[in-house]
């Protein structure tokens, strides 16, 4: 058992590799990082490259370790063990004052007693650059941020998210080869949120800075980053771009915490998946599997059944079930229901008028992504559940074989698991 | 912030050094046979210590100190913690002047203090006695407890006050029943200060003796008259009993520092 | 929030008390320092200029004001390099021990003022410790004398009695940078060093002002150390208005004198809040 799971680990390694960009114009390389405060264990053997030019946005619950992996990365904490590289050289041995590496804090960390232009220019200034040189690339870089008005401000005079912005001028100006933000939009308001976000990600294109962005939003994450990297109590869960991440998570944590799903346990023989009264066709091999089914990828049945060629392409399942409940949430809507065995399944449509009674709902059987299932709010996860390779099937049947559970049960009352036992309890206070 | 800078350490060293060796001195030399002085100490005896206990003057100005320091820290609560309340709450007239009058005490050089409350002694026919000390340190301690009240009442939240008028208790059950009991930790603070700086007080003291004496001014008539080693025995003692009061208030406040921050983290945990 | 009777409550006592025991003082002082004492040592109530024409011609009062504020420049400065350096080395270096370390400043405070002058003169003294011990060990052959009674002592007493006052708030005002500062210097390319004059220095200024007032105020002030430790020319302006009170008996004169020194001391307590107000950035 020891052995398998050593194995799984080394598995995963080569699979992160793999899943990155492309390791020829890797910029800065994280290998094998460890940390420990005590005997906290904070960060276990994470290996990451991260590209020039990339937009990574390290995503993760709080105390997942995130915030730790960035302070590693900016020099203010050191690896208990592995190193870290930036363009072939030892970056983790050097103090914070040699990196080439700016930082944009969460709480932005403006100078108080220095003006909103002595703060952007302070890290030129300590670099001993010429008074002319200081003034025109400070006031470029509050151009950029649209804050030249504000350059003799003090800035406890200025807003949030002002204040955010000179922050992002004060790290940029410096011209470093890699930018850290942590959480930097978390203190503002939704809307201001939104906007900034756009305008994160157009500055990140124009500069064409690796920014290396910590956040424990996963909608932040899928809208700005290039590639998430989804951390869970120090370790990495899954590595890929935001659209591979939603539509192909790799566990049932990851399927979970990034957007909303259905769980589905299933019982898996000669290719047909079979979860309480639905099956589907599935390529894995015979067993017991989880499946994730988005609640947009179930839809209506249209009344006429659709049209051959599309069938063949994509085999849809159809089923019945009856609506419990139904919340409205603007453009789309969340319906819960019941199908014929007692399965509850979560499903988002566009908002419309339901007739009363049973419904017909159908959904392609791709959608059904098979998952690994990861435990919720364990510290100590087991090494395989991280593995990326959710095609690989053989994998999956070998790792679910040590938290198979005996009997389908709730993993997490947010998430959507379907479960027997739960539509128990549901019937009974129903009838 | 790895590896401090060793000049750095060295000189933490030398002022701790510097700050404790008169201390050190003190207690070596009240078991110094030949009394104060000479090096290096020798004959040790306990002698000064009987002779200490013998001495009927020493103890009696030891009681008056412990009396004024109790009526002063009575004084200073009973008007400096009402004094925190009108500056954190209410609004009045020349409240800025009063805000400064009030704390003016813990700045100001003892002497001024001593000799303007002297000054009105003497034109009012106030006869000088203890009486005339209580209301002194009273009066100049008021800001210390005026001070450390305020501290707490600016981290009380104001809420709690409101929920409690809100929830049917009146301003007088709201103070008893929240106020205070969020204060408590200041109050216990500003009290052990107020005791013990007037237990030490000698400025404001020296001008508005009358008869009887406090102790720092008995051991100042002695030290007058000349080297007395059985000042620094009664000094030895007093340090032991004040280094006990420290280590139960510094056990008091860790406890309660403890579980404000764990109270802070859950809070922490809870929100994110 | 809170009705008008809580209010009265609140305010009215310590407003009396106050009025009382602090505002009519200070005014009767400022009365004094306009009366006169005639031969008999009665005081004459009569409104007159002569005490503060008499501190302005005689040169013994002014140069006993400067000597006293050159006394207290010099124990403000050390106690502010002592105090200052170790409120550094603890907030920055100290890590796990701080706590510990603070206390270790704070108990000194508990022993009696008066006692730490004592022992001072004890270690000072012609047959004092330090005197017996450097011939003890053969350094000297006859005891040192300018140790004792000399501004040297009252320098070097006072300042051990204040440098754990200065001390206090210039910690509190060293804990109260925020360490993301600290790291947001490193984080832009600037060495321990150049943290330490361009973040932490300014940012501890109101501390560093506090501690200078509370040093020099209260050492000015002082009457006990010069009388216990300072000799003839150890002799500050606190004496001679305690001497004035007392044997001399001119209560007018000493008045006076007093409300001149209250008047120095509020001078630099605005000063020095002024300062601190421009550089306080919480």
């Amino acid at each position: 058992m020891q052995a398998a799971k050593k194995n799984m680990a080394t598995k995963t390694e080569s699979a992160t590799t793999q899943t990155s960009p492309s390791t020829s114009n890797s910029l800065v390389s994280i290998r094998s990082v460890a940390k420990n405060f005590g005997k906290n264990i904070v960060l276990r053997d994470i290996s990451l490259e991260i590209a020039e030019g990339e937009f990574l946005t390290i995503l993760g619950e709080s105390g997942s370790g995130k915030t730790t992996l960035l302070r590693i990365l900016a020099g203010f904490e050191h690896p208990t063990s592995g190193e870290v590289w930036m363009s072939n050289e030892r970056l983790d041995t050097q103090p914070p004052y040699r990196r080439r590496v700016n930082t944009v804090f969460q709480s932005y960390a403006l100078f108080p007693h220095m003006t909103v232009e002595q703060n952007v220019g302070y890290g030129l200034s300590i670099a001993k650059r010429p008074a002319a040189e200081i003034e025109q690339r400070v006031s470029e870089a509050l151009a950029k941020v649209k804050m030249s008005a504000y350059a003799k401000s003090k800035p406890s005079k200025i807003s949030g998210g002002q204040q955010q912005r000179i922050a992002l001028a004060r790290a940029l100006v410096n011209r470093p080869q890699v930018l850290l933000l942590d959480e930097p939009l978390s203190a503002l308001d939704a809307n201001l949120r939104r906007e900034m976000q756009v305008e994160l990600k157009a500055l990140q294109r124009e500069v064409g800075i690796t920014f290396i962005f910590v956040t424990h939003d996963q909608e932040e994450a899928m809208v700005m980053s290039d590639r998430i990297a989804l951390l869970r109590s120090g370790e990495l869960e899954q590595v890929a771009s935001p659209r591979e991440i939603y539509s192909r998570p790799a566990t049932s944590y990851t399927a979970q915490f990034i957007g909303h799903t259905n769980l589905l346990h299933a019982d898996v023989l000669n290719g047909t998946a079979m979860c309480d009264r639905l099956t589907w066709p599935t390529t894995i091999a015979d067993g017991e599997a989880l499946f994730s089914l988005r609640p947009e990828s179930i839809r209506i049945a249209r009344i006429a059944p659709p049209a051959i060629g599309q069938q063949k392409a994509e085999p849809s399942i159809r089923f019945r079930a009856t609506l419990r409940d139904q919340v409205f949430h603007g453009a789309t809507e969340l319906l819960r229901v019941e199908c014929a065995g007692g399965l509850l399944l979560t499903i988002r449509t566009a908002s419309r008028d339901l007739p009363k009674g049973p419904l017909e709902f159908e959904f392609n059987a791709a959608d059904a992504v098979p998952v690994r299932a990861t435990r919720l709010g364990s510290n100590a996860p087991d090494s395989a559940s991280k593995d990326s390779a959710s095609k690989d099937s053989s994998s999956v049947n070998s790792s679910s074989t040590d938290s198979k559970p005996k009997d389908f049960k709730v993993q997490d009352s947010n998430t959507e698991v379907a479960s027997p036992k739960f539509i128990k309890s549901v019937k009974k206070e129903s009838a | 912030m790895n590896g401090s800078p060793l000049w750095l350490k060295a000189h933490a060293l030398l002022v701790f050094a510097f700050l404790y060796l008169p201390i050190a001195i003190l207690i070596l030399y009240s078991f110094n046979g030949q009394g104060v002085g000479g090096f290096p100490p020798r004959d040790l005896t306990l002698n000064w210590y009987r002779i200490l206990f013998n001495d009927a003057a020493i103890w009696d100005s030891v009681l008056n100190s412990l009396l004024v320091a109790a009526s002063a820290m009575f004084i200073a609560l009973l008007f400096g913690i009402p004094a925190a309340l009108a500056l954190d709450r209410a609004n009045f007239p020349g409240k800025a002047l009063f805000r400064r009058l009030v704390l003016l005490p813990l700045i100001l050089p003892g002497i001024i203090t001593g000799l303007s409350l002297l000054m009105l002694f003497r034109v009012s026919n106030v006869k000088l006695s203890l009486l005339t000390i209580i209301l002194g340190h009273g009066t100049a301690l008021i800001s210390v407890a005026t001070t450390e009240a305020f501290a707490g009442l600016q981290k009380l939240n104001r809420a709690q006050e409101e929920a409690s008028l809100d929830l049917g208790a009146t301003y007088w059950q709201t103070f008893w029943r929240i106020t205070v009991p969020n204060l408590k930790l200041s109050i216990i603070g500003a009290a052990l200060l107020i005791f013990t700086l007037s237990m030490d007080e000698i400025a404001v003291s020296f001008f508005l003796i009358g008869r009887d004496n406090t102790l720092p001014l008995e051991i100042w008539g002695r030290l007058r008259r000349g080297i007395t080693p059985e000042i620094n025995a009664i000094s030895t003692i007093i340090f032991m009993f004040s280094l006990a009061a420290i280590v139960l208030w510094y056990r008091l406040r860790t406890r309660a520092e403890v579980t404000s921050e764990i109270a802070a983290e859950l809070v922490e945990t809870a929100g994110s | 929030m809170f009705s008008r009777a809580y209010r009265t409550v609140i305010t009215v006592p310590p407003l009396l008390w106050v009025a009382i025991f602090l505002l009519v003082p200070y005014a009767l002082m400022f009365c004094y320092s306009f009366w006169s004492v005639n031969d008999a040592g009665t005081i004459l109530h009569s409104w007159t200029m002569t005490n503060y024409h008499e501190l302005l011609t005689k040169p013994v009062y002014w140069q006993t004001l400067l000597r006293s504020m050159w006394i207290a420049a010099r124990v403000m400065f050390f106690s502010m390099l002592l105090g200052f350096l170790l409120a550094y080395f603890l907030s920055f270096h100290a890590g796990a021990r701080k706590d510990l370390y603070y206390q270790l400043v704070i108990i000194p405070l508990w022993v009696s003022y008066l006692v730490r002058a004592y022992a001072w003169k004890t270690i000072l003294g012609t047959d004092g410790v330090l005197n017996t011990l450097l011939q003890y060990v053969h350094v000297t052959k006859h005891p040192l004398d300018f140790l004792l009674y000399s501004p040297f002592a009252v320098v070097l007493t006072l300042t051990h009695i204040y440098t754990p006052f200065t001390f206090l708030p210039i910690y509190a005002s060293l804990e109260h940078i925020p360490r993301h500062l600290v790291e947001a210097s490193h984080d832009l390319g600037a060495t321990p060093a150049q943290t330490f004059w361009r973040v932490i220095l300014p940012l501890s200024i109101p501390g560093l002002l506090a501690g200078a007032t509370f040093a020099f105020v209260l050492s000015l002030g002082d009457f006990l150390a010069p009388l216990l430790l300072g000799g003839p020319s150890g002799i500050m302006i606190s004496n001679i208005v305690v001497s004035l009170f007392g044997a001399a008996y001119n209560w007018p004169l000493g008045a006076a004198i007093s409300l001149c020194m209250l008047a120095l001391v509020l001078a630099l307590i605005f000063f020095s809040e002024r300062l601190e107000k421009k550089w306080s950035f919480q």
